[in-house]
């Protein structure tokens, strides 16, 4: 069989034929295979689901445990219809994997969904996997993005805490990953003291806590005083009337898109941090180079960017032209 | 050059003046000479460095870099210099090896044009990605970080003994990296500046009102008309001529022609116009020649500047300061200005409160705002101090203008839509006449922005377009013409001065309405 057959992009998603499944379908199918717990790849609606623990935990707390009417926790390699599934840790977030497709007979194929490469205390390192097709996402797909050493990061927002310890630092950081990545960093750098977290925030870090990630003392930032200098936000509550109680905040904002001031002024943030749970691309091409596919696949981003440098090398390789994932939310 | 590079981002994403002032002073605490002298020349615009072209970097960044990598990727970040720190390949040289400020300043004063492309790419490997921006936008003389020389000696104030007046008055006769000032703010002994036509600090009133006049006796009072120029400060020393902003920045190069006419010897204080028909033009006539290095000779003739003098200062030699008003006028009344550019602000007849009202209320010339009222007695003293003068203003103009675009405020105000775009019928449509960020009370704030939630349109990145609903008197002091605003015009310190939740927007003044009081 050849790839394009076995694997293809449709309304729904991408999807596979012999095993009757989608893999992050943007709308409810029959059956749904999710590399993660994001909005954008895991939705609600699908009839069986199959996704690692985590991720089915924490779709269950975000959309209610009825999500699906059936659910199955990916555990080694599962044949489904005519191909073998089995799912490898992607280091994106919290329960995050790759998916790898190998049919009975033809090229073996490793949906990523979002990954990185850089160590992250919250989930498991991206594991590479043997595949003669490489499907990546291209979000920070240009040379332009080279993401810093995240302890030096966090360096900047602790001088920036110590150099205005009168005013409150309010951090814009998406409730799921990129919050608790930042509070294992920040514990990580030694910041022991309490972190407020906004109340959207606080049941996927009881999971991640209730999952043995330490994330020290968390405090809900509901009050109308909130007794720490570090409070934790997702991105659009800093433009709520909820904002309003905390008196001259620095307002920073933890995302790779930081890394451009064109980006970063768009936000109006006054702390632009650069933390990513996404590859860059150095990462993105050091791991392209790694695994040598036969053909790459690009799901979403830049992905002429990558295309490009894919020409360059003599590396096979397609867009998949995927709409319905956000690489705003990074 | 990390901490430089560190202090540039910082100030780059500052809004609030009291928050740069912070960061900057710790940053010249923290930092060895000469480096913090460098930084501070080069944030404030003194720094003159061999200007590097856009397009000598696009040649270095398409040596390293793939071209169609590079176009897309110079798309995506929309800046030239930001672009090449970001994709200049490699990681820079040895950690704690890397260049210090002074290091690239060296390298931008002292390379020849031939030797300069590859320079510039060897200080680009050595650096750090993080500094490489700091360093291109020093070699492009583009760093913008909203600096000015005031703010900079303000952060020097903090750091030591000497005062911010003390400093200003030796700040032109010294040079980067200013290793004697920062010797000074150490402890050691002031610079005695050779710098001749030094600059002192001026002298500020306050506002006042009818009530407050009543209190006093009119007799020991002086009045002129308020002009609405900009105040400076000319200073001719032996042979030397400076004109200086209030503040202190020298802006000697955007008026040759005041210069040339300043044939005295001493300081003097008083308004800078433009002159026109033996009157005094609009301020936006006067705004054309600001914000200059340099001005053409059409500019010149199209728009002669000229001082009108109410004080002076220093006079042949001797310092009046401490002299009464009085005293210092008659000093400035019996000397002669010849050539027509310079005069002096006459005083104003009145016996008392009422008759100067009077006169107050019907100025002969529309660019008079007001006017301004002197103790006889006062000596020359810096600063603001309440007493010795006050400005009494004319009323405002006002409009009433329907709110178009908010924006969120920052420091005090973050978290509630404080900035606001208004504008004036034309037609069926609502064309923009202005910004306002004030005006209102903090429990019309919370107001304003409950009515901007509950009426925004769209969102363009932090700004909200909101429905056309809600109509604000706009207090304002001025009006020009403009070429920048949609509108045409341009208005001087608007404010909200009056919410009107009772008027429909339909009711809103029209733009030709503003255009009448041009």
């Amino acid at each position: 069989m050849r790839a394009e057959t076995i694997l293809f992009p449709t309304e729904a998603g991408l999807y596979c034929p012999s095993g009757g499944f989608h893999i992050d379908p943007v709308r409810p199918v029959a059956r749904a295979l999710i590399t993660h717990a994001h909005s954008d790849h895991a939705r609600a609606g699908h009839q069986a689901v199959l996704a690692t623990r985590e991720t089915l935990d924490i779709m269950a707390i975000r959309m209610g445990e009825d999500f699906a009417a059936e659910t199955q926790e990916a555990t080694g390699p599962l044949t489904i219809g005519d191909v073998t599934v089995e799912f490898f840790p992607a280091g994106h977030i919290l329960g995050s994997a790759q998916i790898r497709v190998t049919p009975k007979a033809g090229p073996r194929i490793v949906v990523s969904g979002d990954y990185s490469r850089a160590p992250n205390p919250t989930c498991t390192p991206f594991q590479p996997v043997d595949c003669e097709v490489f499907v990546t996402e291209a979000t920070f797909g240009l040379p332009v993005f080279h993401f810093p050493d995240p302890m030096e990061e966090m360096q900047r927002l602790l001088a920036s805490m110590a150099e205005f310890p009168e005013r409150p630092h309010l951090v814009s950081a998406y409730s799921l990953g990129k919050a608790q990545h930042l509070i294992a960093l920040l514990r990580a750098a030694g910041h022991d003291a309490p972190i407020a977290i906004h109340g959207a925030m606080q049941r996927i870090c009881d999971y991640y806590a209730a999952r043995g990630i330490a994330l020290g003392t968390l405090i809900p930032a509901t009050a109308d005083e909130v007794p720490a200098q570090l409070v934790l936000a997702p991105p659009g509550a800093v433009d709520t009337p909820w904002a309003q109680r905390f008196r001259d905040p620095v307002q920073a904002y933890a995302s790779g898109w930081m890394a451009v001031r064109a980006r970063a002024r768009q936000r109006a943030t006054e702390l632009p941090l650069v933390i990513s749970d996404h590859v860059d691309w150095g990462q993105l091409t050091g791991t392209l180079t790694e695994l040598a596919p036969s053909e790459v696949w690009i799901t979403h981003g830049a992905e002429d960017g990558v295309m490009r440098w894919c020409e360059l090398q003599g590396m096979p390789a397609r867009p998949l032209r995927l709409v319905g994932y956000e690489d705003e939310a990074e | 050059m990390k901490r430089f590079a560190v202090l540039l981002e910082r100030l780059a994403f500052t809004p609030a003046r009291n928050a740069k002032l912070r960061l900057l002073t710790h940053y010249l605490e923290a930092t060895p000479d000469p480096d913090r002298g460098w930084a501070l020349a080069a944030m404030t615009g003194d720094l003159d460095l061999r200007r590097v072209t856009p397009g000598l970097l696009r040649t270095l960044a398409g040596e390293r870099v793939d071209e169609q990598l590079f176009a897309l990727s110079y798309d995506f970040v929309g800046d030239l210099a930001e672009t090449i720190a970001l994709i200049w390949p490699g990681q820079g040289g040895l950690p704690n090896a890397e260049p210090s400020l002074s290091q690239a300043v060296a390298l931008l004063q002292g390379t020849g044009k031939a030797q300069l492309p590859a320079a510039i790419a060897a200080m680009l490997d050595r650096l750090h990605p993080s500094e490489r921006l700091a360093f291109l936008k020093l070699a492009t003389g583009n760093l913008r970080v909203g600096l000015s020389a005031r703010m900079a000696r303000m952060a020097l104030a903090q750091m030591g003994v000497p005062t911010v007046p003390e400093i200003e008055e030796i700040w032109h006769g010294l040079t980067p990296p200013y290793q004697p000032l920062f010797d000074w703010i150490g402890g050691g002994a002031r610079p005695e500046s050779a710098a001749l036509a030094p600059f002192r600090p001026v002298m500020l009133s306050t506002p006042t009102d009818i009530e407050e006049l009543r209190a006093l006796d009119p007799a020991r009072y002086l009045a002129e008309w308020k002009w609405d120029g900009i105040r400076v400060q000319a200073v001719s020393d032996r042979g030397q001529r400076r004109l200086y902003s209030r503040t202190g920045e020298d802006i000697s190069g955007a008026f040759p022609d005041v210069i040339a006419a300043m044939e005295f010897d001493g300081a003097v204080d008083g308004e800078l116009v433009v002159r026109r028909e033996g009157g005094v033009a609009p301020f936006g006539d006067l705004q054309k020649r600001l914000n200059r290095k340099t001005v053409g000779r059409a500019l010149l003739s199209s728009h002669p500047a000229g001082l009108r003098l109410y004080d002076v200062l220093i006079w042949q030699g001797e310092d009046l300061r401490d002299r009464p008003l009085t005293a210092r006028r008659q000093v400035l009344e019996a000397a002669e200005f010849p050539g027509g550019r310079i005069d002096l602000s006459p005083l104003l007849p009145f016996d008392d409160w009422d008759a100067l009202a009077a006169l107050r209320a019907d100025p002969p010339e529309a660019v008079i705002e007001g006017v301004m009222i002197k103790l006889r007695d006062a000596p020359y003293v810096s600063g603001r101090p309440r007493g010795p003068w006050f400005k009494w203003k004319r009323d405002p103009m006002v409009v009433d203008a329907v709110l178009m675009y908010a924006q969120r405020g920052h420091g005090k105000r973050s978290g509630f839509h404080s900035d606001f775009t208004f504008g004036l019928w034309d037609g069926e449509a609502l064309v923009p006449v202005g910004k306002a960020y004030f005006g209102f009370t903090d429990a019309e704030l919370r107001e304003l922005d409950r009515f901007v939630r509950a009426n925004t349109v769209e969102r363009f990145g932090p700004v909200r377009s909101l429905a056309p609903k809600l109509v604000v008197e706009v207090a304002f002091e001025g009006l020009n013409r403009s070429t920048r605003h949609r509108s045409g015009v341009a208005m001087r310190f608007p404010r909200i001065s009056r919410i009107r939740w009772d008027k429909p927007a339909a009711e809103a003044d029209r733009l030709a309405a503003l255009e009448a009081l041009l």
